[in-house]
């Protein structure tokens, strides 16, 4: 086994840390891309540039926020203390929604685009044949949209397991609880262990890849429909 | 416009004449109560109308005219603001009352089909009727009613079980009967993409009827065919109109599909209502330009009385007048539908001899008016209950000394089948 223990650890938390933070995305992204897709609201705006913050905000920035607000003082802090979960910085639960955070917008403008793509139609025949709104939601849009719903998990994931300058201001360097692979590269490299960093970075290099060729091999299909 | 008033005696006597000529019941009562006001930036809708909640009305005007906003307003797809909408006695929307699309007992057909596509032919008949289904005792009404006016052999459940007439029973009935009448049995396990547009829209209308409706709106369901696919559904919906007795709104530009499938128009013309009526009254109206196409005209509904097998003529039969017309194939005793347009149809004082014109019949002048060219003149006949138009120059009007309530004789040139 050319991996080290250490090595696996920290894939096994990546992937962890990739599929819980995909999974709550799709509760939490799909509501706010409905609301975004179908709205006439004059804050469609605003919530939509917000929404869109993490994919120019520097890493750090988010992270800084990120932990300031959930550190002993900060209200999401006190609020976790007072519910006697404790404090989330340096915790799994705490990269979990510092990534919930980072990885927002990849989840929710793909699902949103095919929100908008399916347009008003389906939904006003689906109306006239006696199907209310969440109903119409389930049984129309949701698989209407099936594609951009694939197409955001993928990116959804792909943009946690490359996640780095978040997870050293949430989580620091705690093996076997905040250490994902990214920061082992790092820590490898740190120490001039460049054989390790080697077979890290190209386990992580194939999987990037198969990821997107995945993405890209899906998508081409999903658009005929 | 102060002309109707002028003209109200002759417009109401034509207006029984034309109940009786489509054998309609006398009950005239307006059973859809419409009023919307609804403004728009550079669109407005101003309708205050009374429609029978019976026979096709056809809702024509141009595009624009405002005619598929009315329809939505009548769905629920568009919520007018200043609105009231009532249907047989129930109220659909007035200041308080808002019954959302889903809860109107309708079904909608678009003029793009607008199938499901993640779903089969069937799945799309199912999605509807599966959410019909054992739904309010509002329902229920429509479907008994509606399954009591079909008799198709091959529809027996509800003969065996008449009373016993449970959702699940009149809801498979009403599914097959659907799929019978478009003729879309074939199609059933293909999706979408696999159907040809003709196709696609009789799937729309039987998907729409499957919910088992108590009012079909129809917003142009022909309008994105071709000639060809649209004589290829024409035919089934004559079918739904004979067959079936769920009323129809039915949203069209087209005087053809008009003329063949309407027992009742409102004309509507940047977003007002020019006209609404019976067909034939609304046809024969002299005191506004109401024209289904170039000509003005009239349609009339008889009955195919007699078939001359020599001339491969048929006669059809409107009230006691009978008009001959080219054999199209159609069953004795099947209900037949002709137009006569006003510029094939000429005056004269006694019946002629020795002239090609086959029909030739006694009629009574009703009313004479201008027409848009000054030496043309509209002459409205009674020709045995039935209106008709004749156009004629005013000087042929002053020589024959036409008036009111005289007696002459009518020869129709050309008299098409419906």
């Amino acid at each position: 086994m050319w991996l080290t223990e250490t090595d696996l650890e920290a894939i096994w938390l990546t992937l962890r840390l990739a599929t819980v933070t995909t999974l709550i995305l799709f509760v939490v992204g799909t509501p706010v891309a409905w609301w975004l897709a179908r709205t006439r609201s004059r804050w469609k705006g605003p919530i939509g540039a917000v929404v869109a913050l993490p994919l120019v905000l520097p890493p750090s920035v988010l992270g800084f926020y990120l932990l300031v607000a959930m550190g002993p003082n900060g209200p999401v802090g006190q609020l976790t203390q007072t519910l006697g979960i404790g404090l989330l910085p340096f915790t799994f639960w705490g990269l979990v929604v510092a990534s919930v955070f980072y990885s927002f917008p990849f989840m929710v403008q793909p699902v949103q685009n095919a929100f908008e793509g399916i347009g008003d139609r389906p939904l006003e025949a689906a109306a006239t044949l006696r199907a209310s709104p969440l109903d119409r939601f389930f049984s129309v849009a949701l698989p209407l949209a099936l594609p951009g719903f694939v197409t955001a998990g993928i990116l959804t994931f792909a943009h946690t397991v490359g996640e780095f300058g978040v997870v050293l201001m949430i989580g620091g360097n705690i093996p076997g609880v905040t250490r994902v692979a990214s920061v082992q590269i790092y820590d490898y490299v740190e120490a001039l262990e460049y054989g390790n960093a080697h077979r890290l970075s190209a386990v992580m290099l194939v999987f990037s890849f198969l990821v997107l060729l995945a993405l890209y091999v899906w998508n081409p299909g999903a658009k005929k429909r | 416009m102060n002309e109707p008033q002028a003209n109200t005696k002759t417009v109401s006597a034509a207006a029984a004449a034309a109940a009786a000529a489509v054998g309609a019941e006398t009950d005239m009562r307006p059973q859809i109560e419409a009023r919307f006001q609804v403004a728009w930036p550079g669109f407005i809708l101003d309708v205050d109308e009374r429609l029978p909640a019976r026979g096709v009305t056809a809702l024509f005007g141009h595009s624009g005219s405002g005619k598929t906003t009315l329809l939505r307003c009548i769905a629920g797809l568009e919520h007018a603001a200043v609105g009231r909408l009532s249907f047989k006695g129930s109220v659909w929307q007035d200041a308080e009352t808002w019954v959302p699309t889903h809860r109107r007992p309708i079904g909608y057909v678009f003029q793009e089909a607008s199938l499901f596509p993640h779903l089969t032919v069937l799945g799309n008949l199912r999605y509807g009727q599966r959410r019909s289904r054992g739904g309010s005792a509002r329902t229920s009404l429509g479907k008994s009613s509606g399954s009591n006016s079909l008799g198709k052999p091959t529809l027996a459940i509800t003969e065996s079980s008449p009373d016993t007439d449970t959702d699940s029973v009149t809801d498979r009935f009403s599914l097959e009967q659907a799929i019978e009448l478009l003729g879309i049995g074939h199609l059933l396990q293909r999706k979408p993409a696999a159907l040809s547009g003709g196709e696609r829209q009789r799937v729309g209308i039987a998907r729409a009827l499957a919910v088992n409706p108590r009012l079909l709106l129809m917003d142009e369901p022909l309008a994105a065919l071709d000639l060809k696919r649209k004589q290829e559904i024409l035919p089934y919906l004559e079918r739904l109109h004979d067959e079936l007795e769920i009323p129809v709104l039915y949203v069209s530009h087209s005087p053809d599909e008009v003329a063949r499938l309407a027992d009742h128009i409102l004309v509507m013309d940047e977003g007002r209502v020019l006209a609404s009526g019976p067909l034939n009254e609304t046809l024969s109206r002299l005191d506004l330009p109401i024209r289904l196409g170039e000509d003005a005209g009239v349609v009339l509904d008889g009955q195919v009385a007699e078939r001359d097998e020599r001339w491969h003529l048929l006669r059809i039969a409107c009230c006691s007048a009978s008009l001959w017309v080219r054999d199209s194939g159609a069953e004795i005793g099947s209900h037949a539908r002709v137009r006569i347009l006003a510029r094939d149809v000429s005056i004269a004082q006694a019946p002629s001899s020795g002239t090609s014109i086959l029909n030739s019949l006694p009629a009574r002048v009703l009313s004479l008016g201008e027409d848009a060219h000054p030496a043309l003149a509209l002459v409205k006949l009674d020709v045995a209950g039935n209106p008709v138009l004749a156009r004629l120059t005013r000087r042929s009007a002053e020589e024959l000394g036409l008036a009111p309530e005289q007696s002459v004789w009518i020869q129709v040139k050309a008299v098409a089948l419906l």
